[in-house]
């Protein structure tokens, strides 16, 4: 990987503009644990309180970008206040992220790809269903579609390109692998991952009050679950 | 609240808009809104309407619409050449209209998109806190979808205003040659040729919609040292990427992430204005620094007031 210190760039943490208003903090340029919580712990730094101005603060996997009104606060002064914020937030203490753990129907017609997965790896679809079950995964942000999680942590003995031909229509919940990521489809939208089971569950869902079931700075882990437990489940019974 | 257009006919891409969904973008879920907010809100101010009403914003070939009651209506931005029962009506004027007369529009004059406001702004149930359409996400407006024929729109009640014309000094001109000023971007030092983009015209792509302008021009190179993509981060409306091939891309409301370098960002009130070009126009690029930049902004904001102030 080209290092950006080849590009005379100064060292982490990095302040930048983003157009008229969005104040880019890079943290670091690898994607890692570390990455991971340094992002959540500088995004609680520059949230208790707000900063002035700010409006909305959206991390990425080694950065911040907070959007701010430059009605209300000059860049200038905006990132001398976040750069004061990041200096204490190395020493913070945050406790562990919320682990949100969701039910997946693994293999079927929920997840029509899982013996193309087992296969690329050597596996039996009982042992996809079992590794990728026993990972713990951080989101490291969201985005792609509304409430799409970007988690890392997916063991490497489940890596799988993406289909060679991508669906034109991936049903909301599917959970799917692509190279060395796993995720789970937001809304019904065309997509290229491998899908290996589907979740019950409304990761999105506009009408609900918090329309979000995973946050940024959470962990995911999967439980897997039978068919008939799906279909209770999705006509409201409780995972 | 109460019934009060019919579409006909649904024109080439219509939807509900208003200044957007602001505080779920660490959410993936993007700002959308009206792309043109000077248009928009100067369509709601004609008809007395506070700017965060919604409007339809009608890109290229408008809709044709039946009108369901007494009310008023105004239209502002790009000239669609709109026709009110098969006479010419004029932008930037507000109109008393009746039930059964009909709207429709002729194709493009100038710019690329049209506002329309009625008196009262068109009413849909909020979606987290705002009327516009996000079609990707399928969610605000009617529900998360472009106009078709036979739908109703309801708006809400409005108070009866006069007729009002915007003042000559408040309209824009839509020229399909413009220059937008950018603030240099994260990853401007990935690139060689820097001159060349801030000296080069960018020719609008037909592959230019919400979500982004994709542009055709010289293409800018990446250093031999630079990656010619990042770890993916959050991006702003306004934001330009560059892919591998060079060619930058415009990201207009619809994306609240990014993988591809940014050699700069355009500021808010250009957007305003790239929202007006259509595909075969020109762009040109120049440096300014944030603060400069800043100041635009404010300077943009305080027109957007003086405008409603010059109507209330």
């Amino acid at each position: 990987m080209t290092s950006l210190e080849n590009l005379s760039l100064p060292a982490f943490p990095l302040f930048q503009p983003l157009g008229d208003r969005g104040l880019l903090v890079t943290l670091g340029e690898t994607i890692d644990e570390a990455g991971f919580h340094a992002v959540r712990k500088a995004q609680f730094a520059d949230t208790h309180p707000p900063l002035e101005g700010v409006t909305e603060t959206i991390p990425g996997y080694t950065t911040l970008l907070l959007l701010y009104d430059p009605k209300a606060v000059s860049y200038t002064d905006l990132a001398a206040a976040a750069k004061e914020r990041l200096s204490i937030a190395g020493n913070l203490q945050l406790p562990p992220p919320k682990t949100v753990t969701i039910p997946v129907a693994y293999g079927g017609d929920f997840g029509p790809d899982i013996d193309f997965v087992a296969r690329h790896n050597g596996l039996t679809p009982d042992e996809v269903v079992r590794l990728h079950a026993a990972g713990r995964y951080p989101v490291y942000m969201l985005g792609f579609t509304p409430g799409f999680p970007y988690l890392g942590g997916l063991t490497k003995r489940l890596w799988t390109p993406r289909l060679k031909t991508p669906r034109t229509r991936v049903p909301a919940g599917s959970v799917g692998i692509a190279n060395n990521q796993t995720g789970i489809y937001s809304v019904d939208s065309p997509g290229g991952w491998q899908l290996i089971g589907r979740t019950p569950l409304k990761i999105f869902d506009p009408d609900r009050k918090d329309p979000f079931l995973i946050h940024p700075g959470n962990m995911v882990a999967f439980n897997a679950i039978t068919p008939e437990e799906y279909r209770r489940i999705e006509k409201g019974g409780l995972p | 609240m109460s019934d009060a257009v019919k579409v006909l006919f649904p024109g080439a891409f219509t939807t509900l808009q208003d200044p957007g969904r602001y505080g779920y973008q660490a959410f993936g879920v993007p700002i959308s809104g009206c792309l043109d907010l000077y248009a928009h809100v100067a369509a709601n101010a004609l008809v007395g309407n506070p700017e965060n009403a919604a409007t339809l914003e009608m890109t290229v070939l408008g809709p044709k619409l039946e009108f369901l009651r007494d009310c008023r209506t105004a239209m502002a931005g790009g000239d669609l050449r709109a026709f009110l029962n098969g006479a010419p009506l004029s932008p930037w004027r507000s109109v008393a209209v009746g039930k059964g007369d009909l709207l429709s529009f002729k194709g493009v004059k100038t710019g690329c998109r049209a506002y329309l406001a009625v008196n009262g702004g068109f009413d849909v149930p909020p979606v987290m806190g705002s009327r516009s359409t996000y079609t990707r996400g399928g969610i605000g407006g009617l529900d998360g979808r472009p106009l078709k024929a036979g739908d109703i729109l309801r708006k809400g009640e409005g108070t009866a205003v006069r007729d009002l014309a915007l003042p000559e000094s408040f309209i824009p001109a839509y020229p399909r040659e413009i220059t937008c000023r950018v603030v240099a971007g994260p990853q401007a030092s990935f690139f060689e040729n820097l001159e060349t983009f801030y000296s080069a015209a960018y020719e609008v792509t037909a592959k230019a919609d919400r979500m982004g302008y994709r542009l055709k021009g010289p293409a800018l190179a990446f250093k031999p040292s630079a990656p010619q993509s990042i770890v993916s981060e959050a991006v702003v409306p306004g934001a330009i990427q560059v892919p591998a091939d060079g060619q930058p891309i415009i990201l207009m409301g619809e994306q609240t992430v990014g993988g591809y370098a940014k050699i700069g960002g355009v500021i808010t009130p250009d957007l305003w204005r790239i929202a007006q070009l259509r595909p075969g126009d020109k762009i040109h690029f120049t440096p300014i620094n944030v603060e400069t930049a800043q100041a635009a902004y404010r300077e943009a904001m305080k027109r957007l007031y003086d405008l409603q102030r010059a109507l209330a």
